[in-house]
């Protein structure tokens, strides 16, 4: 039985979908042409609302003129495998729109996404509703750019913990709030 | 600078063994087998082994032990429960100090109240020896 604190370590609140869909077929054209998009989003519902609002922006149809075939989560293949995303991005600053490209390290895609969203809201004050994801792609160690990331392409990788706040383990002093 | 004059002496390093100070693993031993970023790290136990899956970890998480075992970057399973086996890891740590203070910490945790009333008894025996030892040589000078 898994308590609050290890689901919130364990998974990302961030899931991929996969979502199918096409415009309602009619008369004039009775096999409409079908259209996938890859989706992260915290849930299906979400994950529709957004498959329509990109998906209009392609197409010339939206929820009430089409139909989703289909909705699926797409699973890490390797959730124990360390790997490095490339997330390509747009996003809504307070004066204008800009693409951006960025590193993360992560076991899965959703991680990596999970950690995106919290970065753009850290250092840009990005809400996820003003950030597009472009692209996420998993790169090698020698594709990697960004210096926060090379860093740690070191076999022989050693730091000490300098800063080490302890934290209670007895359950009974367990604070959802600490004062340190 | 050689290890001898740096003042941290527990690294996080590819084979550090950690131990789960945190949630459902709490208290089982496991290895780093690579590193996210300076809060987190890949983890394997491996699971068959001490219990603990391999997965990211938050550093926080983790107290790391005396002990460093010799695993290339990304040790699998197997690799892993070799080198721990090899070095008898999980022995060594239950016979080591911090070993030893957690077994008698889980020990008194677990106590109940004829444990705790043994305890009493055997703690006043004991003083109770010591003090009559203490006045026989006093008395003798």
């Amino acid at each position: 039985d898994l308590e609050i604190e290890d689901i919130m370590a364990q998974k990302s609140w961030i899931h991929e979908y996969q979502i199918v869909g096409r415009k309602k077929p009619s008369e004039l054209q009775p096999e409409p042409p079908i259209f996938r998009m890859r989706i992260f989003a915290k849930d299906t519902v979400k994950a529709k609302s957004r498959f329509w609002y990109f998906l209009s922006k392609y197409h010339k149809m939206k929820k009430t003129t089409g139909e989703i075939l289909t909705v699926n989560e797409i699973f890490e293949n390797k959730p124990q495998k360390l790997k490095n995303f490339a997330i390509w991005a747009r996003y809504d600053s307070r004066s204008g729109t800009h693409n951006l490209y960025k590193e993360f390290r992560d076991v899965t895609r959703t991680g990596a996404v999970q950690q995106f969203y919290l970065d753009m809201a850290g250092r840009h004050r990005v809400r996820s509703r003003s950030a597009q994801i472009i692209q996420v792609q998993e790169i090698s160690s020698t594709q990697c750019k960004r210096p926060n990331m090379v860093e740690f392409f070191n076999t022989n990788i050693k730091f000490p913990l300098p800063h080490r706040i302890q934290r209670t383990t007895n359950p009974s002093y367990r604070k959802r709030f600490r004062s340190t | 600078l050689s290890n001898s004059t740096m003042v941290f002496k527990r690294f996080v390093q590819i084979g550090r063994v950690a131990r789960v100070n945190f949630g459902k693993d709490e208290g089982k031993l496991c290895v780093i087998v690579n590193v996210v970023d300076l809060g987190k790290v890949l983890v394997e136990g491996p699971i068959e082994y001490t219990g603990v899956n391999r997965q990211k970890i938050s550093i926080k998480r983790l107290d790391l032990t005396d002990f460093v075992v010799k695993v290339p970057l990304g040790a699998r399973a197997g690799t892993v429960k070799k080198a721990l086996e090899a070095d008898d890891i999980v022995n060594k740590f239950k016979q080591s100090s911090e070993g030893k203070k957690l077994e008698i910490q889980k020990a008194r945790a677990e106590m109940n109240d004829f444990d705790r009333f043994k305890l009493m008894v055997a703690k006043k025996t004991r003083t109770r020896a010591v003090k009559v030892k203490l006045a026989e040589l006093r008395k003798s000078g």
